[in-house]
């Protein structure tokens, strides 16, 4: 890679947090959205036995929030790749 | 063999067990006893953070607060699940890479100040004894329940083992002894949850018997509950009673809160690399998600389980469990119209726990000396019967009541053990090496640490032993503080260059100053004000946090705007932090 180090760095900076902002916009959409502010309306969809507000408020969130951090994780080894900067 | 004996037999076995490990991973070094070395793996630190993380309170009373709640419930299972993501994003790789041992230390770095860091050191000793004492609460509660010990004699029993194994380890001792009790509190929570998800649903997965139908109809568990429910007067299960600005208000405080409490912090700076630190979270949440996810359906099932067996049938034809919990106080019944039945529904039988006298009654149920309410409800069922009951409910044998016990000591001695542990580093690490005793040598040093582990656990059981009347009400203390100090400092310290001194340390003391005030106006001064109608914004003081937090944020980057700019060294020390590559081991200073 040509850039110098500190651009490296800037980009992977910068390429960080567009990630962690559209996955913590995911984090906020499983549980606050879905579980909470849009609940009543969510309520009316059943989904395997649950009104789906509900499902989303005891059990979906927790399933996105494991999904996320997954993501993250392997979005991250590969970036930290990308720009050189990962451990050894 | 008696139950008794089985449980005396495997709470020996954990104990043992327990005290085996930290003789083998005893601490010789400050740095194995702060932070283990920087040498966990990251399974073992997510199983290790699991049982750190669930406490007693997780264990024994979440699933009943859901059962009695239910939609309501759902502000603890989605708030202490979710700031594992900001855990994972925000705090947890940037911190490791910091690569030191103490959050105040941090928090005393980056702001270039010894002043924000005592700070942090009070804030930190504050939430965790908060928290530490209930815990030791809640050991004396299982060992007198399951064995009928003295509340206080077991209070003492966890002080001794606890004492043992976090003076002895440290952190090291602490790490591998939590992975152990990780598993005995997951097999003893999953084993009763499988059973009465088979009784009521024929499903042996609790999450997927949750949405099945009840065994013989084809009404779902849900649907049958909301039934049952409205029969009784009671709201529909899957719907809630608080504000939807409440709900989310206390959501987000103990999201933040999580991603804010000391004890959680440190186990990610455990990890020997920043991509082991990443993953451990993810970890963390797998193993704490086995246990959030299956708690609700507990619930439902214990509550179905309840409405179906217990209202409008007389007392004589009621379960032999609903004796046994009577006896051992957590069910009172109050015949109030003098028909022998057994009336639920909305409201309290009488006001307050329940008062039994020692006489029998005309049915031989237990008498209260209570006054009854205008209620007609004659039926007090503590919460905590959900998880205490369920073996015996679900006709299981003896051997799984005594997992039980052993589970709900685990998880309570874990989660003391980690808060005592963060106690005694602040004090020997960030008070007394840091400012009283700068040459104080690695071995001093270590020795100090372990005389304050066990001046904390002896504070910790008086605070067991002797419970200030405020034990039940300050749980939101340590979330609301935590997420309207900790959070924002430490967000602010990795994402933002230019936040300083000034600002970080007007936007704590404002952050904390006003949930503090809040809580204590509400909780201590006026209680007979807290209701939705007082309350700023419609927000509970459980859920103050929330707004603490965004004042915390605004009134930082106002100061840090008007005055001067971290230091150049600071600014690179940020640079540093953000980029995994190098990040040793622990840096000794």
């Amino acid at each position: 890679m040509s850039l110098s180090k500190e651009d490296a760095a800037r980009a992977y900076w910068k390429e960080n947090l567009r990630l962690m902002l559209i996955l913590l916009a995911v984090w906020f959409l499983v549980s606050f959205c879905a579980g909470i502010l849009f609940v009543d309306l969510l309520n009316q969809i059943q989904f395997f036995g649950f009104p789906l507000g509900f499902w989303f408020a005891q059990q979906g969130s927790i399933y996105g929030f494991l999904l996320l951090i997954l993501v993250y994780v392997l979005r991250m080894n590969t970036l930290d790749r990308k720009y050189d900067v990962h451990e050894d | 063999m008696e139950t008794s004996t089985l449980i005396y037999l495997v709470v020996g076995a954990t104990f043992a067990l327990y005290i085996g490990i930290a003789i083998w991973t005893r601490a010789g070094s400050t740095s194995e006893y702060y932070v283990a070395s920087k040498g966990v793996h990251p399974v073992a630190n997510g199983m290790a953070t699991g049982a750190d993380w669930m406490s007693a309170a997780s264990f024994i009373s979440m699933a009943g607060i859901i059962s009695f709640t239910g939609y309501d419930g759902s502000v603890y299972l989605m708030g202490w699940t979710g700031g594992y993501v900001l855990l994972a994003m925000c705090l947890a790789p940037y911190l490791r890479k910091f690569g030191r041992y103490t959050v105040p230390e941090f928090v005393g770095t980056r702001y270039y100040s010894q002043t924000a860091r005592v700070v942090a050191v009070i804030c930190v000793i504050f939430i965790s004894f908060t928290y530490v004492a209930g815990q030791m609460r809640g050991v004396g509660i299982v060992f007198s329940r399951y064995l009928e010990i003295d509340i206080n004699m077991g209070v003492i029993i966890g002080m001794a083992i606890v004492f043992f194994y976090s003076v002895l380890g440290g952190m090291k001792g602490i790490t591998y002894t939590q992975v152990a009790q990780y598993c005995v509190m997951i097999f003893a929570y999953m084993v009763p949850a499988i059973y009465i998800s088979i009784l009521i649903t024929g499903n042996p997965i609790p999450q997927l018997g949750f949405g099945s139908t009840v065994s013989g109809t084809d009404i779902s568990v849900l649907d049958r509950l909301n039934g049952l429910g409205a029969e009784l007067g009671f709201t529909a299960y899957t719907d809630g009673t608080k504000s939807t600005i409440d709900v989310f208000a206390i959501t987000m405080a103990l999201m933040v809160g999580t991603a804010g409490l000391p004890h959680v912090i440190v186990r990610f700076f455990t990890t020997p690399t920043v991509r082991d630190a990443r993953k451990s979270a993810g970890y963390a949440l797998l193993f704490i998600a086995i246990l959030y996810t299956t708690a609700p359906a507990v619930a439902a099932f214990a509550r179905t389980n309840l409405l179906t067996s217990i209202p409008n049938v007389s007392y004589e034809q009621a379960p032999q469990w609903f004796k046994t919990w009577e006896n051992a106080g957590l069910i009172a019944w109050q015949d109030k119209n003098g028909d022998g039945i057994i009336q639920y529904g909305v409201g309290a039988p009488f006001a307050g726990a329940p008062q039994f006298t020692n006489e029998r009654g005309e049915h031989n149920e237990r008498l209260v000396s209570n006054a009854p309410t205008a209620d007609e409800t004659e039926l007090y069922v503590d919460r905590d019967i959900i998880v205490l009951a369920n073996p015996e409910i679900a006709n299981l044998p003896g051997w799984v009541v005594a997992l039980i016990a052993a589970g709900g000591l685990a998880a309570a001695l874990s989660t003391a053990a980690g808060l005592l542990l963060v106690i005694s580093t602040s004090i020997s690490h960030d008070l007394l090496k840091s400012n009283f005793k700068k040459d104080i040598s690695e071995k001093g040093e270590l020795l100090a640490a372990r005389i304050a582990a066990g001046v904390a656990v002896i504070v910790a059981g008086l605070f067991g032993i002797y419970p200030p009347a405020f034990v039940a009400q300050v749980v939101a203390f340590a979330f609301g503080l935590a997420a309207a100090s900790f959070f924002p400092v430490i967000v602010m310290g990795i994402f933002s260059k230019k936040m300083n001194k000034e600002g970080a340390i007007a936007g704590m003391a404002v952050g904390l100053i006003f949930t503090f005030s809040y809580i204590v106006f509400f909780k201590f001064i006026s209680p007979e004000l807290d209701n939705a109608e007082h309350w700023w914004f419609g927000i509970s003081p459980e859920g103050i946090g929330t707004l603490g937090m965004i004042l915390n944020f605004v009134v930082s980057v106002a100061v840090a705007s008007v005055t001067k700019a971290p230091p150049e060294e600071i600014q690179h020390l940020i640079e540093d932090i953000r980029v995994p590559r190098g990040a040793g081991g622990a840096i000794a200073h």
